[in-house]
């Protein structure tokens, strides 16, 4: 009996020694010599692997950056410029500031905007509708509410509304551009967020003339270029029947919004205009519902939130500020946002602030 | 008028249906699931109800509180594992057996894999093997057959033909001896042999696989090819020394060698999906069923040899691959 | 002996042929006609007309200049109204010509009587010079240019001329009628044609649900040299032209190659009636035979149409019940597309428009793939559905196309067969189209 016992001990013993050998030299045979710097700068990223820096992943990242030995070009939408600050002690180098940019839905073809036309039965895919049918409200530019940039979307940032069959950029949004390269039609971009996230834009994509794009949308860039003769920053381009506003140029004046004779120019989280004397010649036009509009773009989810659970949002907010403690750009922005129930009433989205 | 429904082509529809395969095999399954009715009376009856309903229970709660999904009761796929793994234990098995059985079958085999299409292996071969493994005593002391309704819940039992036979090799006995102990041939492949309920009738199992070629709900390849290894297989060592392996047409017509070519083996979720590799998947079933039943340690094989190669069915998927068309032009 | 066909999978949907045997009736002028520019594969023709000009029938009103294009030809005399993008069949925008119609005069240079011309005057050059000039494209519903095929490169050789009078798509019967009303016409298109392709054997495939059809050309091609008619058993999809040229001479084009490959030239019944038109008639290419079928139509028939006419012409002519319509279909049941809107022209690849009841619209709901392989089985081409659907969608395309997606051609069996009703064919056409601007990025390079 105690010999079965030794042996059994011995055996197990001298298996565990030759084992350890030989990892030992396996080990020091296959041994690769890494830059100490890319697990430092690795484990500084936020390990999220999007791709939106435009590489493979974190650790394709921080070797890329390591072995260029510049900053230059390279940017974590996802920690944003905090990190990159946090990140440059490492390597020895200053970063560039670059400003925090958010994805934005060029496109206003909603069910009401843009009334089905057919009832497509099929699979959903956007990539696969695109080629098929021109899509239900009938324009060949616009959003085909197949939701594959919400699919693409790694953080959460995004939904699709059921109302208005467009997707919705949450406010958590890193900007990692996967949502961006996953529209078959381009519709999304990638814009700076922009003081108090105050941005105007033209929300349409339709590079066809005014009165063609009219015909499957009420809400279609015509253009007519009255923002452009309104705009006294040289901001707004009008190509193929199609206005841009260069958001580096725009200083937010918001002239152009009031010209433009379909809406198709949004401002969001603005505060309230005052109160105007009433236009004759434009009475769809009024300021209210546009801003109600612009306010369901952007901000529904939180602005659905808003009348019953205020707190429910702030506390959200927290929780995932103590989670994602590395991502700091994207705390900053949930954690801050500050809510005043008091005025949530007919403009909610722009009482909607962040201290960014 | 309404709207217009746009989609991609094609437009129409061959009608065929989940639901119409799988009742298919349900209704093919019922002749010898009579039979069983016939030969081993309400045992048979309990253990087959308790079978299916609670694999369809198992299957409803599961998709409808764990997966928290739209629950498909009515593709008749829980129904089959059901039916299966009632034709896979004796009737006298107690009650709360085949329940975990059924639990593993549903549970373990098909949901946790993500349900219909998505389990590797037979969901109902995997309850029976659980238990097998689990219970082997009660799981292998079959009732004998009585022609006499038997109404009672404690029916004589003793060994398969099968056992007899293994058992009596082992201990040296004689071919010829072994050959009177069990039921004539005739007697075996029309259903008077002792064992799981799905065993007692070769015949009504060949008319409910026939029923299914006709159908075209499975294809020749997998039982052709299952049968013809087993006949040439079993024949190479029965010609060797037919003192020491039983003949061929012994191995066919007992255990659950019918409903293991026609129903285990040919479940098209676990089967390979192109013809060369249904043919390499028959064959490999059929050898290393004859491999167990003679020199394995239970008498009976079919089951896991059917689950062995399910593993390896993702492997005869990718390595042949069906004959594309202009891959070598022939002309002339 | 058993008649021929095509070896690998296939399927055998219900024929439906609800127009069989209904003469080809003309359809009045529509008040104003839309000719998109685009109606053929390959670059959109120029437009050689201004707004307010006077045409003629048979006038040019663009014309394709690269090589894979065709001529467009004005279909209906009268003012045009407008050149503006126009919405065609899918929803999309094209360039087209809107002619207000006035009258019906023909251009002088078209020979409009119903006599018919046996004697080929022109040499094989001029005769590919006609095809290209009266825009024949193929009017099986590819739309490929025609003059195309019968410029045959140096150094390949062409033994057979294939004529495809298959017509598997279930309800279609276009083909059908043609080749009973105009038999004549077709053989010496034939014979053009091999004039052309400077072959002498012929081989017309028919499917043998339409026995009159075969006895018809039977009859007539007696008469001629080196045209042989074959039946061939119905199954779908025969008139594909890979599948085509297996069932009749047991050859396989291989992958990515074309019909020439393997010395076939493949042309519609449709296409060598337009070439006889064009060739000795001196007609462009502006009617064509549709069929307008389904069970909410009235009188199932076919018609002769002009190019340009609207679709909602033709539903009202056969008596329609649009009530009971899901669903209006561009071509047949397995391959066409679904309208998006009613008021699109005809269009030269308009072979069909079937009309479907609300309840046969809307496709099964999608269940889990069974791995049944019925789609491995049906599949003409050898390919395996369920695995490329599962990598296109997961966008694996240099795995797609080690599969050989690329090979599929769109019949759609594996869609008919599936238990599950998976959208395969959906899944697939995606993936071809991202592998196809793969290949094309890489050839760039």
């Amino acid at each position: 009996m105690d010999d079965a016992i030794l042996n059994a001990l011995l055996v197990m013993a001298s298996i565990g020694v030759a084992a350890a050998v030989i990892l030992y030299f396996v080990a020091q045979k296959f041994k690769v010599i890494e830059d100490p710097k890319i697990d430092l700068v690795d484990e500084a990223l936020p390990g999220a692997n999007c791709g939106g820096c435009g590489y493979a992943g974190c650790r394709a990242f921080a070797e890329g950056m390591v072995k260029a030995g510049t900053m230059e070009g390279f940017f974590c939408p996802v920690g944003g410029n905090d990190l990159m600050k946090d990140i440059g002690p490492i390597l020895g180098l200053v970063p560039e500031d670059k400003k925090p940019q958010i994805a934005v839905l060029l496109c206003n073809g909603s069910i009401k905007n843009s009334i089905p036309k057919f009832d497509y039965d099929g699979d959903q895919t956007c990539s696969f509708t695109t080629n098929l049918t021109a899509g239900v409200g009938g324009c060949s530019f616009g959003c085909l509410g197949g939701g594959e940039c919400v699919d693409a979307c790694n953080f959460d940032a995004m939904y699709m509304d059921p109302e208005t069959n467009l997707p919705v950029v949450k406010f958590n949004c890193v900007a990692c551009n996967a949502c961006v390269e996953a529209c078959p039609r381009d519709i999304l971009e990638l814009r700076n967020r922009g003081p108090k996230e105050k941005r105007i834009f033209v929300a349409c994509v339709n590079k066809e003339k005014g009165p063609l794009s009219k015909l499957n949308c009420n809400v279609s860039c015509i253009g007519c270029k009255a923002c452009v003769k309104v705009c006294k920053f040289d901001a707004i381009d009008v190509n193929n029947f199609l206005a841009y506003i260069n958001y580096e140029a725009c200083t937010l004046c918001r002239k152009c919004v009031e010209v433009c004779p379909t809406d198709a120019i949004h401002e969001i989280n603005f505060k309230p205009r005052k109160p105007k004397p009433p236009k004759v010649d434009k009475p769809k036009v009024a300021a209210k519902p546009k801003a109600e509009k612009q306010a369901e773009a952007v901000v529904a989810d939180l602005t659905k939130d808003l009348p019953k659970a205020e707190a429910e949002v702030e506390v959200k907010a927290e929780v995932k500020a103590e989670v994602k403690a590395e991502v700091k750009a994207e705390v900053k922005v949930e954690a801050k946002v500050e809510v005043k129930p008091a005025e949530a009433t007919a403009t909610e989205g722009e009482e909607v602030k962040s201290e960014n | 008028m309404g709207l217009l429904t746009v989609s991609g082509s094609p437009h129409i529809h061959g009608g065929l249906s989940v639901k119409k395969l799988m009742w298919g095999v349900v209704i093919a399954m019922m002749p010898a699931m009579l039979a069983s009715f016939y030969y081993f009376g309400m045992g048979a009856i309990k253990v087959t109800l308790v079978a299916v309903v609670s694999a369809m229970l198992f299957e409803y709660l599961i998709t409808k509180f764990i997966l928290k999904k739209e629950p498909q009761l009515h593709d008749g796929s829980a129904a089959i594992t059901g039916l299966l793994l009632a034709f896979n234990v004796p009737s006298n098995l107690p009650i709360w057996m085949i329940v975990v059985g059924a639990l593993v079958a549903i549970g373990i085999a098909k949901m946790s894999f993500g349900g219909l299409g998505k389990n590797p292996f037979n969901p109902a071969l995997v309850g029976r093997v659980f238990l097998l493994i689990s219970f082997p005593v009660q799981m292998t002391s079959w009732p004998v057959v009585d022609k006499v309704f038997p109404l009672g819940l404690d029916a004589i039992t003793g060994p398969t033909p099968l056992g007899i036979v293994k058992e009596g090799l082992d201990n040296g006995e004689p071919m010829s001896d072994l050959m009177s102990q069990i039921p004539s041939y005739t007697q075996m492949f029309i259903g008077e042999s002792g064992g799981s309920l799905g065993e007692v009738s070769a015949l009504l199992l060949l008319l409910g696989g026939i029923f299914m070629l006709l159908r075209k709900i499975i294809t020749w390849h997998i039982p052709v090819s299952f049968l013809g290894s087993v006949i040439i297989f079993s024949g190479i060592l029965w010609l060797i020394d037919p003192n020491a392996y039983v003949n061929p047409m012994f191995h066919l017509i007992t255990g659950g060698m019918m409903m293991g070519v026609f129903f285990m083996a040919t479940d098209m979720v676990t089967s390979p999906m192109t013809p060369k590799g249904q043919l390499i998947f028959g064959t490999g079933v059929g050898i290393i069923t004859i491999i167990i039943r003679v020199w394995g340690a239970f008498p009976e094989g079919v089951s896991f040899a059917i689950l062995i190669m399910n593993a390896v069915v993702p492997h005869l998927n990718s390595l042949f691959k069906p004959k594309r068309f202009g891959k070598e032009a022939s002309n002339g | 002996m058993g008649l021929l066909t095509f070896k690998m999978g296939g399927i055998h949907p219900p024929e439906s042929k609800l127009s069989a045997k209904s003469a080809i009736e003309e359809v009045v002028l529509p008040k104003q006609a839309v000719v998109p520019l685009s109606q053929h594969l390959g670059v959109p023709a120029k437009v050689q007309v201004k707004r307010g000009e006077l045409v003629k029938v048979g006038q040019l009103l663009a014309k394709g200049e690269a090589f894979i294009s065709a001529d467009i030809h004005s279909p209906v005399s009268g003012k045009v109204a407008k050149i503006e993008p126009r919405v065609d069949s899918t929803g999309f925008r094209k360039e087209s010509v809107v002619i207000d119609v006035d009258g019906d005069e023909w251009d002088e240079s078209i020979d409009t009587s119903t006599d018919i011309v046996k004697e080929i005057k022109l040499d094989q050059k001029e005769i590919v010079e006609r095809i290209h000039r009266m825009g024949v494209v193929g009017m099986g519903g590819a739309t490929f240019p025609s003059h195309v095929k019968y410029m045959v490169p140096d150094g390949k050789t062409v033994e057979y001329l294939i004529i495809n009078g298959v017509e598997c798509e279930p309800y279609l019967t276009s083909d059908h009628q043609l080749m009973l009303e105009k038999g004549e016409e077709l053989i010496i298109g034939i014979t053009i044609m091999m004039k052309a392709l400077k072959v002498d054997k012929t081989i017309i495939g028919i499917e043998n649900n339409k026995p009159d059809a075969i006895e018809n050309l039977k009859n007539i091609a007696k008469n001629y040299q080196g045209i042989t008619i074959e039946a061939l058993k119905v199954q779908y999809p025969q008139g594909g032209e890979k599948q085509l040229i297996d069932a009749l001479l047991g050859r396989e084009v291989p992958s990515g190659k074309l019909p020439l490959e393997v010395g076939c030239v493949v042309n519609n019944v449709g296409t060598a009636y337009a070439i006889y038109e064009a060739v000795q008639k001196n007609k462009p290419l502006i009617e064509r035979i549709v069929t307008v079928t389904g069970k909410t139509v009235g009188k199932p028939s076919n018609y002769k149409v002009r190019i340009g006419t609207p679709i909602t012409e033709l539903l009202e002519k056969a008596n329609c019940d649009m009530e009971g319509t899901g669903k209006v279909i561009n071509g047949g049941p397995m391959m066409g597309k679904a309208l998006v809107l009613l008021n699109v022209p005809v269009t030269k690849g308009t072979s069909g428009v079937l009309l479907l009841e609300k309840a046969e619209a809307k496709r099964m709901p999608v269940l889990n793939c069974i791995r049944c392989s019925k789609c491995t089985d049906v599949c003409p081409m050898g390919l395996e559905p369920h695995l490329l659907s599962i990598i296109a969608r997961q966008a694996e395309n240099e795995r797609c196309e080690e599969e050989q997606i690329m090979d599929c051609i769109e019949c759609g069996s594996c869609v008919y067969t599936c238990p599950s009703g998976r959208p395969l064919l959906d899944n697939i056409r995606l993936g071809k189209s991202n592998v196809g601007f793969m290949i094309r990025n890489r050839s760039r390079k």
